[in-house]
């Protein structure tokens, strides 16, 4: 990839930049887990790799959660708009070289970033831990280039209307680029206090709420039907759904804080907004699985709609414990526990994790234009990582329950430690099961690339029989 | 533009949607934080970790330089005399940068912003002297008063005459807490609703003007820490629990901090680590009735920094 950095556009192969991207969020996305998983042993054995602040789990819990979501669901959801953006207008990447240099830089600036914070350079703010230059770096550098390219090939589009998943990109891209620089106002211009702590949940807030859930969702607006070969059920829903996201999804920022002193009037309003949620949510997993009508065998049958259909139907869990957790109600309770670690997992390695997996499946496949390598190691990394992430989510859901009856009814903290010890065990099994499927992922991708049938042109790589 | 031609009326609806929101998430919110006056606590924990403990450009590597000292003073450092009570004095020696209080005196809110520029002095720091930050109350009324520009003191002297144990580097402290990650499992919230007994209050609106960054955490893997001095300030438990947490809890899953001890012990000795790891392996295989001491770590150590910040935080 790297030799075409510098070559003319016009002499760069269409699909280039995806493929790139595919590649580097898979990789991203071993490495992410794999730190995931070493986390996850140290919490299970505090003294598994000590004496040393670069394997202290302190320096090394950040690098996990932004490997996986600026690594891999990022650098994924890029990949799919590098190929489905130009899909479904009926044309080519504005600019296959953008692309490329978008992918080298977002290479170049995560690796750097997450060194840093990996030796403790950070702004101590959760989710926007990087400090202010690469901050910045991450606007300008990554997410401006990726939006350039998104809204150029929109308009130069040659097909009458924008397809729903195009809305969705194009919106995308522009909110995150609004939510990254708005949520590190404080690094930028050195806001403190309150101010500071409620940007911080600001910004995760909306990172999740209009980046990684409408951007997701928007894959399976195209998987689905690509594949399946039927309609989208509702065009109307479709417009439910986003307007509702961009409505309901941009304001419950607050209930992330719903026992720290912010106004009350904003924290009762963030909590009926967040149970608004449910609207843009409802109907995204109706619209989907309607689309399936008639096509049922393919959720067994086509390794790209099972992966869709398993992160639509996590997608019902997820919300109705994401609407209703942060009611008073209910957030007292498992506020600051293992829940909330469980519920975070349900949404980037539950539901995103699955639609972009499809996405990266059958976007390697049609622009490499080779049928996948193995469908039988497909198939241990779908069940690896769906077992692996049910056990971890499971085991920390009970732990969160556990530390939330803890909490209530004044137990020794030390107490509660200890009863939660078998379930960081079952965590990191998980952990690491989702680890080894996605080292098999890395391999059967790469073995598509160099050994898998080539699909004759004018085919979808769903069209040809799996032949391992 | 052709292509967009259609969808102008979606546009501007999504910038109305998008700004609508933005406008009642953000710009409504502003006016309540801007409205929070500085709480006794707020002063303390501003004129304690300075003016910033996460990532910034006169601490590019985190190592917990150019912070204030918290300095108990007993005699007045100019004219020597005994001081009737002694009083905690926040020392920003030079090149250490001033607190956000100084450049941006609104972050404390109106009354005590009022009553530190008049009586307090707060807008005459000269940041080649260094400034001697004080808590006063005048009846109710709390303010900042700056006791470089209105008694003499200076940096240097409150430092030079104060024992090494009454000054206080909780400053440093923070940046360590910042820096290894310490709020990934300790919260600084206790909860309004059922913390009370165990952790204590929860904290006011008012608590936190002029502190960056906050670090509430959010996954509460151990004791929250808001109140942590109160209920602990033993600095021995304190040094065991930081060099090897199984050594006073054996059923802790803190990592060990030993590494922040550095090379060298208080008395200027090699600290074997080597060696005090395969005793303690020894100990917990119950080859040996008592575990390895524990180095006394040195003065200027990163674990003294740390150590403060947590005894600092009644």
């Amino acid at each position: 990839m790297l030799k075409y950095l510098f070559a003319k556009n016009e002499d760069i192969p269409s699909g280039s930049a995806a493929v790139y991207f595919g590649f580097s969020s898979i990789l991203w996305f071993v490495i992410g887990t794999g730190l995931g998983s070493f986390n996850a042993a140290k919490l299970a054995f505090p003294d598994f790799v000590t004496g040393d602040e670069f394997f202290a789990f302190g320096h090394m819990r950040q690098v996990h959660v932004l490997a996986v979501i600026l690594g891999w669901i990022s650098m994924a959801f890029a990949m799919a708009m590098m190929y489905i953006t130009p899909i479904l207008g009926n044309t080519r990447l504005w600019s296959e070289k953008l692309g490329l240099w978008n992918c080298f830089l977002w290479n170049i600036g995560l690796s750097l970033g997450l060194t840093l914070l990996w030796a403790g350079i950070t702004s101590g703010r959760e989710y926007s831990d990087f400090i202010w230059p690469i901050d910045l770096y991450v606007a300008v550098f990554i997410a401006v280039p990726l939006a350039i390219n998104v809204w150029m090939t929109i308009l130069k589009r040659r097909v009458q209307g924008i397809y729903t998943t195009n809305w969705f990109f194009g919106a995308g891209v522009f909110m995150v680029i609004i939510v990254y620089l708005t949520g590190n106002l404080p690094e930028f211009f050195h806001l403190t206090g309150l101010s500071e702590a409620y940007l911080t949940w600001w910004f995760a807030h909306n990172v999740l709420g209009l980046w990684i859930t409408p951007v997701a969702a928007a894959i399976a607006y195209f998987t689905i039907p690509k594949v399946t070969g039927n309609p989208l059920y509702s065009h109307r829903i479709g417009h439910l759904h986003f307007w509702s996201v961009v409505v309901f999804y941009s304001t419950p920022a607050a209930h992330h804080l719903m026992s720290a002193p912010l106004p009350e009037w904003l924290k009762s309003f963030a909590s009926v907004e967040g149970v608004l949620i449910l609207v843009p949510a409802i109907a995204f997993v109706s619209n989907i699985l309607l689309t399936m009508q008639g096509k049922w065998n393919m959720f067994v049958e086509s390794l790209e709609v099972r992966f869709t259909i398993t992160g639509v139907l996590l997608a019902i869990p997820l919300n109705m414990q994401g609407g209703f957790q942060q009611t008073r109600a209910i957030n007292w309770y498992v506020h600051g526990t293992g829940w909330i670690v469980a519920h975070a997992h349900l949404a980037l390695l539950g539901f995103s994790t699955f639609l972009e997996g499809a996405a990266v499946y059958l976007g390697l496949q049609s622009l490499m234009k080779r049928k996948l390598y193995s469908l039988t190691l497909g198939n241990i990394h779908f069940w690896l990582l769906l077992i692996g992430f049910s056990i971890y989510w499971i085991s920390m859901t009970i732990a969160g329950l556990i530390q939330g009856a803890g909490k209530i009814y004044e137990v020794p903290y030390i107490d509660v430690v200890i009863a939660e010890h078998p379930y960081m065990v079952a965590r990191w099994l998980g952990g690491t099961l989702v680890f080894i499927s996605n080292i098999i992922w890395l391999y059967n991708m790469w073995m598509t690339a160099r050994e898998g049938t080539v699909i004759p042109a004018g085919r979808m790589p769903h069209e040809l029989a799996y032949e391992r | 533009m052709m292509n967009f031609r259609e969808y102008k009326i979606g546009s501007r609806m999504f910038g109305i949607a998008l700004g609508g929101s933005m406008c009642i998430t953000l710009l409504m919110p502003s006016f309540d934080f801007r409205a929070a006056t500085s709480t006794e606590t707020a002063l303390d924990k501003q004129l304690t970790a300075g003016w910033e403990t996460g990532w910034n450009v006169y601490d590019p590597l985190m190592q917990g330089t150019n912070k204030p000292l918290k300095v108990l003073v007993k005699a007045d450092p100019k004219s020597g005399q005994a001081l009737a009570e002694p009083v905690y004095a926040y020392v920003y020696r030079v090149g250490t940068p001033m607190p956000n209080a100084a450049d941006h005196p609104d972050n404390l809110g109106k009354s005590v912003q009022d009553l530190s520029m008049s009586k307090g002095k707060l807008g005459e720091f000269n940041k080649a002297t260094g400034a001697v930050y004080l808590i006063k109350k005048d009846g109710g009324a709390l303010y900042v008063e700056n006791a470089t520009a209105t008694l003499g003191w200076m940096p240097n002297d409150v430092v030079s005459k104060a024992a090494d144990a009454d000054i206080s580097h909780a400053g440093a402290g923070k940046t360590m807490f910042v820096r290894e990650g310490c709020w990934w499992c300790h919260t600084l919230l206790p909860e309004e609703t059922q913390d009370w007994q165990v952790f204590g209050a929860p904290p006011y609106l008012g608590d936190f003007n002029g502190e960056s960054p906050t670090a509430f955490g959010s996954d509460r893997k151990a004791p929250d820490l808001l109140h942590v001095g109160s209920r602990n300030s033993s600095r021995e438990w304190m040094m065991l629990h930081f060099f090897n947490p199984r050594l006073v809890q054996p059923h802790s899953i803190m990592p060990r901090f030993d590494y922040m001890w550095g090379d060298k012990d208080a008395n200027g000795n090699k600290i074997d680590y080597n060696k005090w790891r395969a005793e303690y392996n020894e100990y917990h295989e119950g080859k040996r009735v008592n575990p390895p001491d524990v180095p006394m770590y040195a003065k200027d150590s990163e674990i003294r920094g740390l150590i403060d910040f947590m005894l600092s935080m009644k």
